[in-house]
């Protein structure tokens, strides 16, 4: 008998495997298409250091055989800033969800943005809280259904990878799971750009999405996003009118500036002569 | 012998760098021990500033002042908040030009208070150029009127304490408080 | 021979974490606590360290548990609203045994109450601040030395015991300036142990009463670092009862049963006093000071000075209060300390309390006062 098995498997912690996510989920799909632009980045995978908060998303590095600091809700950017200062040559990566990121993160996340760390975060979007069992979040479009929003939803959502852009982000992209080829490209530019890197990943939780705003299946869930998706040059030819309910895909931001850990790295070295504090904690003498 | 001082006025004329100046050339100088405390309120200029400088031979456990020995008031109305502390037989020195002591007049002749003139702020003007500079003014008036720090060591621990390219004029500020008082 | 400065506690403080080895400091300006910050913004690159301004202190806790991790000794520096916004994140890194320094400049509080004096509210903050069962270690410095080596101290406790470290230290102590005698023979850095390489290495490993050495991120062992209860590999495990009874009652072994080796008094006069002052930072200063009057009047005072409120020297303070008629609690809040004294002591002598708040050290003359009144009764 012969399974059909992951060509990514080596490079998971297979003794946690089977992993939480639901039939249908996207979390599998942007494993699979971060760990494709690792390999297409050339990355090495030793020294990856993932971080990530509390979501459903936030578990995915604790699949993935490599450090990884899996920290309290929201705030996992600001862990990531620690890391990533006290040890520069580190690739840290972040993996974060709609909720985590945006509303109880929504603060270190531009203010991440604005110091322009070397980090690549992945935020997946599925427009709800999937692990608390389907609340409205800030990314969930307006009238959608929630269980906080059995009324529908009154708030209009924040657009991630423009808000990111705009607090100061040197690569900004929003895709969906419905395009991979476009997303493994888009993560693959950003593990390499030299700052902070925000890529927005639209996908679907049928559970807890699909099920309350009569989406019955993945598939449906699937062909209606796929429709409903537009490149960023189309979109500005469109009218607001036109674009309700649509997602815009494309590249938000792409422009490379003062990156803070070569900046710190700079200052510790001109006013140390020379000295960095790499992996200092186990050294006896100062 | 423990002497405890209390420097006091307004935010921004530099009372807070007086008391250190004083708490260091004792401390570190003088090889005496000194303890510099402060209280201030949220505004950086203006707003009343306080700070207290206990020096004594010996260890110095309690920081604060319990029986005021010398009270200097660079301001009006620290003047009369704080004059109420002053020992009996204690030394109040004043800057006349932004004190007025006829308005404590009562509380020094009934508690015997030394009372010294010194007129940093028009010193600092007419002798340095600058006003900021009458807190050291006032410090040299400090130095020589209490006698419980060594002029030398109160000079060392100015060119120590004052920004750098400053020590001059600074010294001079201070040479020019010390002449101010008999 | 021993170097002498006149220097601010806060800038003891900054001065006494990089000699400890810290070289990672995150922060959120915030009064009275701000010099350490600006202190070890200046001086951090100068020994090839980090400083950075977080946008909250939520974030500065963050980040230094983020550096810990990364293979640096870090702290950050904080008052009473500061320490409030961290405390989820002090519970995480007590989970996941992270070392670290927290350094709490109290002022008046609660909310933003009195940002420019003194009090010492925060100490069951830092006690019982985070969710969930925990023990902490907090050191309260009473000297602007003391503040220097203390925080030297703390930084060795994080590493030993691999836990977050409270220095709760109060506005008059983080502002006041006396001299400092740095002595090089007095000091001694706790190196973090690096484990070996190994198949079988287990971040978190059960070692009774203790711990067990980390990497850094980096080093090669793929570790992952959760805050879920976790078994050995650190590996979530969340519906086990045993896992998570076994774990918490690891981290919290580690420190009480190790109570007598982390914490510590000075005291003096307790041998044939009747009445013992039992206080700890500042107001310590004023006791002392009040017990060497009142001796002088024949009246037979001792004192007890907490260097590390908790763990709490539960059985110094038996023994040295034993025969004692009275004891007296001095602390600048409402009773907090308190609550510990009374409750190893309250079967064996009279437990009085002498509490200040407003900002103001007591004075040696109210403490008198106090022991008159509790003596002549």
């Amino acid at each position: 008998m012969s399974e059909k098995t992951n060509r990514f498997l080596p490079y998971m912690r297979q003794d946690r495997l089977p992993h939480i996510f639901c039939p249908g989920c996207g979390n599998g799909a942007v494993m699979n298409a971060f760990l494709e632009a690792m390999e297409k980045a050339e990355m090495d995978f030793d020294n990856i250091a993932m971080v990530s908060g509390i979501g459903c998303s936030s578990r995915i590095p604790g699949y993935i055989n490599c450090d990884s600091l899996h920290t309290t809700h929201g705030r996992a950017l600001t862990f990531a800033t620690g890391l990533k200062i006290a040890n520069k040559d580190l690739d840290v990566v972040v993996f974060s969800g709609d909720g985590d990121a945006a509303s109880i993160g929504g603060n270190h996340l531009i203010h991440a943005a604005r110091r322009n760390l070397n980090i690549t975060m992945i935020c997946i979007n599925n427009n709800i809280y999937g692990m608390t069992g389907g609340q409205v979040s800030p990314t969930s479009p307006k009238g959608i259904v929630a269980t906080t929003a059995p009324y529908g939803n009154y708030d209009t959502p924040f657009k991630l990878a423009e808000l990111v852009a705009g607090a100061g982000a040197s690569y900004s992209a929003r895709w969906t799971t419905v395009e991979m080829e476009n997303l493994v490209l888009s993560i693959k530019t950003a593990l390499k750009n030299p700052g902070f890197s925000f890529v927005e990943v639209v996908t679907l939780c049928p559970t807890y999405f699909g099920r309350k705003n009569n989406l019955k299946t993945p598939t449906a869930m699937a062909a209606v996003m796929k429709a409903n998706t537009v490149f960023k040059s189309a979109a500005e030819r469109m009218s607001e009118k036109e674009l309700k309910d649509k997602i815009v895909v494309g590249e938000f931001a792409n422009k490379q500036r003062d990156e803070l850990s070569e900046v710190l790295e700079k200052f510790s070295i001109e006013n140390s002569g020379g000295k960095t504090a790499v992996n200092s904690a186990y050294e006896t003498e100062f | 012998m423990r002497t405890e001082i209390r420097i006091c006025g307004f935010g921004g004329q530099g009372i807070i760098l007086a008391g250190i100046i004083l708490g260091k050339a004792a401390s570190l100088f003088d090889e005496n021990e000194a303890v510099q405390t402060q209280s201030y309120g949220p505004e950086a200029r203006g707003g009343a500033s306080k700070c207290e400088v206990v020096i004594d031979n010996k260890l110095i456990e309690y920081p604060k002042v319990q029986d005021l020995d010398v009270l200097v008031a660079m301001s009006n109305e620290a003047l009369i908040k704080y004059i109420g502390d002053l020992k009996d037989e204690g030394t109040l020195i004043v800057d006349p030009g932004t004190t007025d002591v006829e308005d404590v007049r009562e509380f020094i002749d009934s508690h015997n208070i030394k009372v010294y003139e010194a007129p940093a702020t028009k010193t600092a003007m007419d002798e340095i150029g600058i006003k900021i500079v009458a807190n050291i003014v006032m410090v040299g008036a400090i130095t020589k009127i209490t006698k419980v720090i060594s002029k030398e060591a109160v000079m060392k621990s100015i060119e120590d304490s004052v920004p750098k390219g400053t020590e001059e004029k600074n010294i001079a500020a201070f040479e020019a408080g010390y002449a101010l008082v008999e | 021979m021993a170097e002498e400065y006149f220097i601010q506690g806060n800038e003891a403080c900054a001065k006494g974490a990089i000699v400890a080895g810290c070289r990672f400091f995150a922060g959120y300006p915030i009064t009275p606590s701000t010099e350490i910050a600006e202190t070890l913004a200046h001086d951090l690159p100068k020994v090839g360290g980090s400083f950075v301004q977080m946008e909250d202190e939520i974030a500065s806790m963050g980040a230094i548990i983020g550096a810990s991790w990364g293979g640096t000794k870090s702290m950050t520096a904080t008052s009473g609203p500061g320490l409030s916004l961290m405390q989820e994140n002090i519970g995480y890194a007590f989970l996941t045994e992270t070392p670290l320094v927290i350094v709490d400049v109290q002022r008046g509080s609660p909310s933003t109450a009195q940002p420019t004096m003194g009090a010492q509210g925060d100490m069951m903050q830092a006690r019982w601040g985070s969710h969930g069962d925990y023990e902490p270690i907090a050191l309260s410095p009473a000297s602007v030395e003391e503040f220097f080596y203390f925080t030297i101290k703390a930084f060795n406790l994080a590493e030993q015991y691999r836990v977050p470290v409270f220095i709760m230290a109060d506005e008059t102590m983080g502002h006041m300036r006396e001299k400092m005698r740095i002595d090089e023979d007095r000091i001694e850095i706790v190196p973090r142990k690096r484990p070996e390489l190994t198949d079988d290495y287990l971040p978190f490993k059960h070692v009774e009463n203790g711990t067990t050495p980390m990497p850094a991120f980096g080093d090669g062992f793929n570790i992952h670092i959760t805050g879920l209860t976790h078994d050995e590999r650190g590996y979530p495990d969340t519906n086990d009862p045993e896992t998570h009874s076994r774990l918490i009652n690891r981290l919290c072994g580690k420190i009480l049963n190790n109570r007598n080796e982390i914490s510590s008094v000075f005291h003096q006069f307790c041998d044939d006093a009747d009445t013992i002052i039992i206080s700890y930072g500042s107001p310590i200063r004023a006791v002392i000071e009040a017990v060497l009057k009142i001796r002088k009047e024949g009246r037979k005072v001792g004192y007890i000075k907490i260097d590390t409120p908790w763990p709490f020297p539960e059985e110094q303070v038996i023994e040295l209060t034993e025969g004692a008629k009275n004891v007296i609690v001095v602390e600048m809040n409402l009773k907090q300390m308190y609550w510990e004294v009374e409750r190893i002591l309250k079967e064996k002598t009279n437990v009085h309390f002498m509490g200040k708040i407003g900002g103001l050290l007591p004075a040696p003359d109210e403490i008198i006062y106090e022991v008159k009144k509790v003596e002549d009764k």
